[in-house]
């Protein structure tokens, strides 16, 4: 397993531990991912590769086990806790864009509301985000009026209107219908391009091989394999990492 | 029909009366029933059983037993009034609040968990998630039920007329007192004036319903 030294990580994880009663869904999890880089978590389901996701702006609690990021312990909760999920961009399997608002007002909340930022300097950094994603001019409709392809983009420049050191995507494509998925996976492309650093749960091997520097597979909790692409695709070191690439192959 | 004709002004004195009373008091209880929803739903161990002790005992008690509160109980403990009226509105309102409540707690627990997740992930603050993400949908899911329980607070304003507040059936029952010939024809008087209330109420209700519904 190939661990850097955690002094120059962006995200943290060491020996963390989680249960959901008796079923150990996290065993021992230490990960360190730099800044910059795009880290892509794979695994059967049930492997705790969402948990682990969610565990990192601890929409999970965990046990024991420190999370830090950026230098910065995970707080419990109350502000410190709300000012370091600030920094920590989101993105839903189910895009979760707040139903009772405009696509615009979705990007621009956070920044007003949480940053303080100017109405019009929101408005305005909100609609260059919605055009980067291609949903510019969709800014004044009402979520459920977009496609699953279109909110998700949404979804993702909302995150990004935060200015997020770090971004998490949380299994992004699998609500999207097929001829969605790709829109998707292009703006994400991008924003690994453009050094975003970025922890990703997906099932999407071409994204995997594409923009990630490294793949992490879980299984039963566990990380087993930690490496890049190439040779996580091509030379799979454990059975259970060949056993998993064989079955996706075989379809 | 005479008799309704003659005394349309006293008709319509406590119309206005009862009008005041469950329109001050629908208010108050819609603001401190979304309060106690938001207290139900708070991370404070305190503030839930507060709540909760509130709602279960106000709800399960006669409304009867909350004006005598207010009406009787209060003024001892030093909390006295100049007007009945003061002692309805708190009884009306304390007692519908806890169903208000309950109503709003019920459209909270409508909003899809991953609203609140977004929410606290762009770094909203409880309060804000709650004011900004979860009541404003929440409201919107609950306004049947709403309308429902101030169809009944404007139905519960009658019981002020039994503590010397003379709203509609307050002064429905001193009509009848005077005139035991058309008893029927006043008190038929009296329930036209409270449709006058609560028909529109309902009409309301599903004309904002069909407004502010939120496809998902």
């Amino acid at each position: 397993m190939t661990t850097q030294a955690p002094g120059d990580a962006l995200v943290s994880l060491n020996a963390v531990n989680k249960h959901y009663g008796q079923l150990h869904v996290l065993k021992d999890i230490n990960l360190h991912v730099r800044k910059g880089e795009v880290v892509v978590v794979i695994g059967p389901s049930g492997s705790g590769k969402s948990t682990l996701c969610r565990a990192i702006n601890r929409l999970e609690t965990i046990e024991d086990g420190v999370i830090s990021i950026d230098g910065k312990v995970l707080p419990e909760e109350g502000k410190e806790l709300a000012q370091l999920r600030a920094d920590v961009g989101m993105v839903f399997q189910s895009f979760n864009l707040f139903a009772h608002k405009t696509i615009l007002e979705n990007v621009t909340l956070g920044p007003i509301k949480v940053k303080g930022v100017p109405k019009a300097q929101a408005d305005k950094d909100a609609m260059a985000l919605l055009e980067r994603v291609g949903v510019g001019h969709q800014a004044p409709k009402l979520p459920a009026q977009l496609s699953g392809g279109q909110q998700q983009r949404v979804a993702i420049a909302r995150a990004l209107a935060m200015k997020p050191k770090v971004m998490l995507f949380d299994e992004p494509t699998s609500a999207l219908d097929p001829e969605m998925i790709n829109e998707v996976l292009d703006v994400m492309v991008q924003l690994a391009k453009e050094g975003m650093t970025m922890i990703v749960v997906t099932h999407e091997m071409g994204f995997a091989r594409k923009a990630a520097d490294r793949v992490v597979f879980m299984a039963d909790g566990q990380i087993v394999e930690d490496a890049t692409p190439e040779e996580f695709f091509t030379n799979p070191k454990s059975d259970r990492a060949k056993d998993f690439l064989s079955k996706l192959l075989t379809h | 029909m005479d008799v309704i004709i003659e005394n349309l002004p006293l008709y319509w004195e406590g119309f206005l009366r009862t009008l005041f009373l469950s329109a001050v008091s629908g208010v108050i209880a819609l603001i401190l029933g979304t309060l106690l929803a938001a207290a139900r739903v708070s991370p404070v161990a305190a503030l839930r059983g507060f709540s909760t002790v509130y709602v279960e005992i106000l709800r399960n008690t006669p409304l009867t037993i909350a004006f005598f509160f207010a009406a009787i109980v209060l003024p001892r403990l030093g909390v006295s009034f100049a007007q009945f009226e003061v002692a309805a509105i708190i009884a009306l309102s304390a007692y519908t609040a806890a169903f208000i409540a309950e109503a709003v707690r019920s459209g909270v627990n409508s909003v899809p968990v991953g609203q609140a997740e977004a929410a606290r992930s762009i770094g909203m603050n409880f309060g804000q998630v709650l004011s900004l993400i979860i009541l404003p949908q929440a409201l919107r899911t609950v306004i049947p039920p709403l309308i429902n329980i101030l169809i009944a607070l404007v139905k519960n304003s009658s019981v002020a007329g039994a503590f010397f507040v003379l709203e509609l059936f307050g002064y429905g029952r001193q009509l009848a007192n005077a005139n035991g010939d058309a008893v029927t024809t006043v008190l038929l008087g009296v329930a036209f004036f409270y449709l006058l209330l609560t028909v529109p109420l309902g009409i309301l209700a599903s004309t904002v319903e069909r407004k502010v519904a939120i496809s998902r």
